[in-house]
């Protein structure tokens, strides 16, 4: 078990024929992810890196059985691409694109409304399950198979997290990157949720930022309904007021949105909260021992 | 991206949503005959900075006459103007405002903003303009009227209409109240704005309903279909070193340490932000290089980091996902280098291509001290700057 993605996801590449996502297309290939297919308007019929590529994605899903889509289409385009996976009925849509307009997405999420796509992302690192699958940009060779959830709104924090567990011979069940976005397709609870049900999960580590009240909500979701122990780090605690630091979505305004509210709000309903990023494992061995949970994480 | 009041108001009159009579003036002469062209017997003088608290710190003044636009023009111009919204060091006036004055019955707020718990774009209403609607939230939340807006049909007419009725809007300038409403939702939408406030909307004597003041901000991310709001862009208003970024589309941010950092992602970048204020040391910016980085965009921010006369030492946090170790090492090679790099350098990589990386840095002679994690780069370069 795992979350959202395993050995069996089938996954097509929109926008393959881009130089990034041609890259990343290798190094899943490479970590053994299925992937099945690529979508280019225009380029159907081609091949590139032993890939056959299709013009839209009804068809690559048709030829493919593909299941789960992987995004790297520019900006300007991403939004469609998104509700091209969704007209197409995949299970998973992961957006790895940056710098989508605001309202483009808040458009995307009324027409996902009531569809059976679960979007990730955007403006995220993806999502990887170790040894099985690898959808996104994110560095596979730091991860490790094992009994940790990660859920984070930044990429480079995620590696840092998982480094760091992996490091300490504390393997990962999933981790998961919902994006630095305002709106975004999957939140923390969703991912939390998902955590809690999967029987390959001992404990998760929750990684968030300045903006929004998103932690704060998750935070109050954990103490009502999770059994499994979390813990947490928020970045931008020294991020000066009204400053967009350069996450759309990680901006303090208004009072609102600060790093010390959100750990305030985390610790109150028992999410431990690491105080510097480097002690994000260390945080999570203390918490594991104290409830009997190391020895069943640790695995190599 | 930010705009002026006066630029903002003109997009209005463009969209048809009602505003009172004004034009832009850059010098005196140029006040003077904007207030005669309005001929109205009072004007108003208004200072245009990118800040609010402008009427406070003293940068709106009402003109009774022709020689009192000129006072105040010859005032205002040039002056350094301090708001809440400006830090200490103020804002210096190139522009003003010059706009016919009205007959103010009573002010109320309106805004759009996009809520990010319903990822829906909300308008918000209160019968206490004039005040900032964080502090009516703050004390009298009850004030304070929400509409959800559903982006397939837009705000529709009967939920601007209660919003007019909730905060008592007098019955002979509701369909006037409410075509504003509708207007200003159209603008939000057709110019991709992020924030559109109006504070204060006022209905005056003649039930007329005007934006009296304009704040408008865009999604930086849709200026490339917003080609006509990118040409507002006001330099001035800017930190130069933040537009030397910009030409770099690097995400930079100033701050007042000693330590230059060049991280990848957001959140690393302000991960390593609270790193070295942990360690004791203070970042003199924030830097993130972004995603698929050339080797010109991270030389390009190198330069930038080693401008900055503040940064007595440098900490580069790399981990390599979409950005990949060995092009971060050739910019950071190609950009001392150029410059010459006499500065303490601390280097942490990690991620993609990470042996390349680490190779191209040894090999490159350059006085470069490794750090394995971001803990030890950050107590690294704290010790060196001390």
């Amino acid at each position: 078990m795992s979350v959202y993605v395993d050995k069996n996801t089938k996954v097509i590449v929109q926008g393959i024929t881009g130089s990034t996502a041609l890259f990343h297309a290798k190094q899943m290939l490479e970590y053994g992810t299925q992937i099945v297919g690529g979508v280019t308007p225009g380029k159907g019929g081609t091949e590139v890196e032993g890939i056959s590529v299709y013009n839209t994605v009804e068809e690559a899903v048709k030829a493919t059985g593909a299941n789960a889509s992987v995004i790297y289409v520019p900006a300007p385009f991403a939004a469609d691409a998104i509700m091209e996976a969704t007209d197409a009925e995949l299970d998973l849509a992961i957006c790895i694109t940056e710098h989508i307009p605001v309202l483009d997405m808040v458009k995307v999420k009324r027409y996902m409304e009531g569809k059976k796509t679960r979007l990730v992302g955007p403006n995220c690192p993806g999502v990887i399950t170790p040894d099985e699958c690898k959808i996104g940009i994110m560095p596979g060779y730091i991860h490790k198979k094992g009994h940790v959830g990660v859920v984070s709104r930044s990429g480079t924090l995620t590696y840092e997290a998982v480094h760091q567990l992996s490091e300490a011979g504390l393997g990962q069940s999933t981790a998961v990157g919902i994006g630095g976005d305002p709106v975004n397709g999957t939140d923390f609870i969703d991912v939390l949720k998902a955590f809690e049900e999967d029987e390959d999960t001992e404990a998760v580590i929750m990684i968030g930022e300045i903006g929004g009240t998103a932690e704060e909500e998750a935070a109050e979701w954990v103490k009502a309904n999770m059994n499994k122990p979390v813990v947490g780090f928020i970045g931008g605690r020294t991020a000066p007021p009204g400053k967009r630091m350069g996450h759309a979505g990680a901006i303090v305004s208004g009072g609102k949105g600060t790093a010390d509210e959100k750990i305030r709000v985390m610790n109150e309903c028992g999410i431990e909260v690491a105080e510097t990023p480097s002690v994000m494992g260390e945080t999570l061995i203390n918490v594991l021992k104290s409830s009997d949970l190391y020895d069943k994480c640790k695995t190599h | 991206m930010n705009i002026h009041e006066y630029q903002g108001k003109q997009i209005m009159r463009d969209f048809g949503v009602a505003v009172p009579n004004g034009h832009v003036a850059y010098n005196v002469d140029e006040a003077v005959e904007a207030a005669e062209k309005l001929g109205t017997d009072v004007t108003v003088v208004k200072a245009q900075i990118h800040a609010g608290g402008r009427g406070n710190a003293g940068g709106v003044k009402i003109a009774k006459s022709l020689d009192d636009v000129r006072t105040y023009a010859e005032e205002l111009l040039g002056k350094t103007l301090v708001t809440h919204q400006t830090g200490s060091e103020g804002k210096e006036v190139k522009r003003l405002l010059i706009e016919e004055g009205c007959d103010i019955k009573n002010e109320y707020y309106v805004g759009l903003v996009l809520d990010r718990n319903t990822s829906r774009v909300t308008m918000m209403a209160s019968e206490e303009g004039g005040t900032e609607i964080e502090q009516v939230a703050e004390e009298t939340p009850e004030k304070i009227f929400k509409e959800v807006i559903d982006p397939v049909v837009g705000l529709t007419p009967f939920q601007a209409r209660r919003l007019a009725f909730n905060i008592n809007i007098p019955k002979e300038s509701l369909s006037k109240a409410v075509k504003f409403m509708l207007g200003l939702y159209d603008v939000f939408m057709k110019k991709d704005c992020s924030i559109a406030e109006i504070n204060p909307l006022v209905t005056t004597g003649e039930g007329e309903v005007l934006a009296l003041d304009s704040k408008l901000n865009f999604d930086d991310n849709a200026l490339f279909r917003q080609k006509d709001i990118a040409d507002l862009r006001d330099l001035d208003e800017e930190d130069p070193k933040e537009i030397e970024a910009s030409k770099y589309d690097l995400s930079y941010i100033a701050l007042d340490g000693n330590i230059g950092c060049m991280v990848n992602g957001a959140g690393l970048a302000m991960a390593t932000m609270d790193t070295i204020k942990h360690y004791g040391g203070e970042p003199a910016n924030f830097l993130d290089v972004g995603g698929g980085a050339s080797k010109e965009k991270v030389t390009g921010a190198f330069k930038l980091i080693l401008s900055d006369e503040n940064v007595n030492g440098i900490f580069v946090n790399i981990f390599g996902g979409i950005m990949k170790c060995d092009v971060i090492a050739e910019g950071i090679v190609a950009a001392s280098k150029e410059v010459g790099l006499e500065l303490p350098l601390v280097v942490r990589l990690e991620g993609t291509n990470v042996k390349e990386g680490k190779r191209i840095l040894d090999e490159s002679g350059l006085n470069i001290t490794a750090a394995d994690s971001m803990a030890d780069g950050a107590q690294k370069i704290v010790e060196f700057v001390k």
